[in-house]
């Protein structure tokens, strides 16, 4: 190893800096010119301690995390500033001094673990590269390494899972492997970039107990990026929260959590207080009744599911990925149709399949996508997008068309400047806001919202949640709102239907369902939605069997 | 990425489709405006060939071989024609042929790909088998023999070739198609119930237009190349009717006396092989959004 990039005697002190960044700032190229994305940060790190950074999308957290080890993407460049690590100028180091301290003494976590690993090769390979490849250690004292590495992010059987494929594994083991590969030269840094947004609750906790374990007994200093501020809360000592390349407020976790300063990191933590009042109804708008779905005949996805949705409520589906909920929606809309049971409509049975059924009925029940980027046509103005379904079903046109687009656009929050836009002329809140007025355009009496809001940043899915509570209370529809996110649930709902593996665990109204006593799978997966308390995870894992010493 | 690109974006869409393209073309790399003024001449001298050209087409102005002069600029041929008015002519029916055939095949190959991709099933898995097996074979020798079978009739070389280059056009189209026809905005406008046509043409062709349009481009190279070549192999246009491969055929033994005259048709071929491929290099890169880095 270069003599230059071997750790400074120093800096294994615990409490020493090890990051220092000042006056940082970095632009990226777009449209023929440099725009800033960093407008001027410091950031300092010492070994062993954790920093957390939040914001919403574009806020720059994954630019900055980034240029803590001294990289930018393409297309971004470093303008001003310096990043200091350990000793080593970073934004002047040469390209070869940063390889040898990349994967060694400084290591990256990305999000997508399965877009990380290499699907041809054997986890074990891949997990110890890094390690041969600087020439810390030899292949068999590399194997050991990784095998007890996978003791401490308790994948099971930490002996053998190394000679599987990536595919072989779960998501969740996936991404603990993926750690262990960031661990294996025992880096003095990890930059975690929201390494458990694409899990599932219950996934996510036993990932954030071995990251977090691990970072601790190696006296690792980690950057770690979310824009989950109650996970946030239980990974870093310190917060940084950041918008526009700027930052808000930086204090200590608990400091933080008790009393933030800022207006804007106020509203963060102020967005979950939206409620509805739950109601109880009996009159039924649409119910599923004992239906079987499967794909081309052989996997059972849906298993006698019955789920009651009552007229102008809202009914919440909750359940992990692969517990049947968008395949409910596929079935209910007729997109797979049924192989048993029956989905009936205001008291008569709907065809099973979508083209038997008439425009009339197609009308009454409407769709909204999680991302309205593949959901809005990229080549359609808003014009034809919202103009479109009041042509197809209520026959308007030319000038009363596009008044009732003014008015649908209005009733959207939205105003008539966007009439003429393309989806790529919008921001995503505002594209989800152009799918719910094309549904809207419909006169629906049953919207089903495929996970609208997961695809977007807390302050807008507030906005969006907002909005759809407000056509309710006006249109009344009814909405079949499916989520992962129990936040969410808690906030609009009023039933509630969970689903696990394909079959109803339980429906009911809100309290009933997220009030004790529970179903064993219910109290596993609200135990699992991470809290804004800062030892909601420790004492968690106390409770679940002693793990979190 | 950060709040101000979506301003600046919705600024640009202000702007009316003739100004963007001009901001466009002005923005466009030498090489694909050296392009573009090629094809133009090439175009211009085929639609205008007629008061360019200088002699007629099948003209005999002279004595056979004749050497290059200031009434003959590129000299004349195996029977005294006027070999730089044929050249112009040539423009107007190679490309004139390449172009049909290349729209009969975008034709043929787009409806059938994109209907395979819309409704797959087993319409798909046929259409795609036949045509796997119409690309296993290569298309010169495929061409030659349907020719020598067929006849050799201009028709029936636009025919042959047409179809046997929709092969290539079906894979693109099908492909294209499949990638938008499995979004969210098709399987939405399918829940409205709306009906083939309109998911076809409203939904799924604007999507898919510029890989086809960039396509079109090479596609006419080839086409047009796969002519000279079948010409000057005796099959492709028949004589009297001037075109570049026959030309170079007819001319090929003059190189040995130290004559260029065969060069002249077969550096026209390349030169418009050249252009085309640098507009639609700065195309497909403008349109798939690649940046230079």
């Amino acid at each position: 190893m270069n003599s230059a990039v071997k750790p400074s005697d120093k800096s294994r002190i615990k409490g020493a800096t090890l990051v220092e960044i000042k006056g940082l700032k970095i632009e990226g190229y777009s449209d023929d010119k440099w725009h800033p994305i960093i407008k001027g940060l410091d950031l300092t790190l010492k070994r062993g301690e954790v920093v957390g950074l939040i914001g919403e999308s574009g806020a720059g957290k994954s630019t900055l995390g980034l240029a803590a080890m001294g990289y930018t993407k393409p297309g971004c460049r470093i303008s001003a500033g310096s990043v200091n690590f350990d000793g080593i100028d970073l934004v002047n180091a040469p390209q070869d001094k940063l390889r040898e301290l990349w994967g060694s003494r400084i290591s990256y976590v990305a999000q997508s673990a399965s877009a990380s690993f290499n699907p041809a090769h054997k986890l074990m390979e891949q997990v110890t590269e890094s390690a041969l490849n600087h020439g810390v250690m030899n292949r068999d004292a590399a194997e050991a390494d990784a095998k007890d590495l996978f003791k401490r992010l308790q994948l099971p059987n930490p002996d053998t899972i190394g000679d599987r494929y990536p595919h072989q594994v779960s998501g969740g083991q996936l991404q603990r492997a993926m750690t262990a590969m960031a661990m294996s030269c025992r880096p003095d840094l990890i930059i975690f970039d929201e390494p458990t947004t694409a899990l599932d609750v219950t996934t996510q906790v036993e990932v954030l107990a071995a990251m977090r374990r691990i970072v601790e007994e190696f006296n690792t200093a980690a950057i770690y990026i979310t824009h989950d501020l109650a996970v946030v809360a239980q990974m870093a000592h310190r917060i940084m929260v950041l918008r526009y390349g700027n930052l808000v407020e930086e204090a200590e976790t608990r400091a933080m959590l008790k009393a933030p300063t800022q207006d804007y990191t106020k509203t963060l933590w102020a967005v979950r207080k939206l409620e509805k009042k739950e109601e109880k109804s009996d009159d039924i708008a649409l119910s599923v009744q004992g239906v079987d779905a499967s794909y081309s005949g052989v996997v059972k996805v849906l298993d006698n599911v019955t789920v009651r949705i009552p007229r102008g409520k809202t009914v919440s589906v909750v359940g992990e990925s692969g517990s049947g909920k968008s395949t409910l929606a596929r079935a209910i809309t007729g997109l797979l149709p049924p192989s048993k049971g029956r989905i009936s409509f205001n008291g008569k049975d709907l065809p099973a399949r979508l083209q038997d059924r008439d425009r009339d009925t197609l009308r009454r029940i409407q769709m909204i996508y999680q991302s309205a980027d593949t959901a809005l046509n990229p080549r359609q103005t808003v014009r034809d997008i919202i103009g479109r379904p009041l042509e197809f079903y209520l026959g308007l046109k030319g000038a009363e068309k596009d008044r009732r687009i003014v008015k649908l656009l209005e009733s959207i929050e939205l105003n008539e400047d966007f009439i003429d836009r393309y989806p790529g002329e919008m921001s995503g809140g505002q594209k989800q806001r152009i799918s719910i007025a094309r549904a809207l355009a419909a006169e629906p009496e049953v919207i089903i919202c495929d996970e609208v809001t997961s695809a977007l940043d807390q302050i807008v899915q507030e906005e969006i949640l907002r909005l759809l509570m407000r056509l309710q209370k006006e249109t009344k529809v009814t909405y079949l709102f499916i989520t992962h996110d129990i936040a969410t649930v808690r906030a609009i709902s009023d039933e509630i239907v969970v689903m696990y593996k394909g079959k109803v665990v339980q429906q009911g109204l809100k309290s009933e369902v997220l009030n004790p006593p529970y179903p064993a799978y219910t109290e596993l997966l609200l135990s699992s939605v991470p809290q804004m308390d800062p030892d909601w995870l420790t004492n968690l894992l106390r409770q679940r069997g002693g793990k979190a010493a | 990425m950060t709040t101000d690109n979506v301003d600046i974006r919705s600024i640009r869409s202000r702007r009316t489709l003739a100004q963007n393209a001009w901001r466009t073309l002005k923005s466009a790399p030498l090489s694909a405006i050296f392009g573009m003024a090629v094809i133009l001449i090439y175009v211009l001298c085929a639609i205008f060939a007629p008061l360019i050209a200088p002699y007629g087409e099948a003209e005999i102005v002279g004595k056979a071989y004749g050497h290059a002069s200031w009434q003959n600029l590129f000299g004349l041929d195996q029977i005294g024609r006027d070999v730089f008015s044929r050249v112009i002519y040539g423009a107007r029916n190679t490309m004139g042929i390449a172009f049909l055939t290349v729209c009969i095949s975008f034709t043929l190959g787009g409806i059938f790909g994109i209907y395979a991709a819309v409704t797959r099933g087993i319409l798909d898995q046929v259409l795609s088998r036949v045509v796997d097996i119409f690309m296993s074979i290569p298309v010169l020798i495929f061409a030659l023999m349907l020719l020598a079978m067929a006849g050799k009739s201009v028709w029936n070389l636009i025919f042959i070739l047409a179809v046997l280059d929709s092969t290539r056009v079906f894979r693109l189209a099908r492909n294209t198609a499949l990638s938008v026809a499995v979004q969210d905005f098709v399987e939405a406008a399918r829940l409205r119930g709306e009906g083939l046509r309109w998911v076809v043409l409203r939904e799924i062709v604007p999507n898919i237009l510029p890989p086809l349009i960039a396509e079109f481009g090479l596609r006419f190279s080839f086409v047009f190349l796969t002519i000279a070549a079948l010409s000057f192999l005796g099959v492709g246009i028949q004589p009297p009717t001037a075109d570049w491969g026959s030309m170079v055929a007819e001319s090929k033994t003059l190189i040995t006396f130290g004559r260029p005259q065969p060069l002249i048709p077969a550096a026209a071929i390349a030169l418009l092989t050249v252009a085309v491929n640098f507009v639609v290099d700065w195309f497909l890169h403008k349109t798939s959004g690649l940046r230079d880095e």
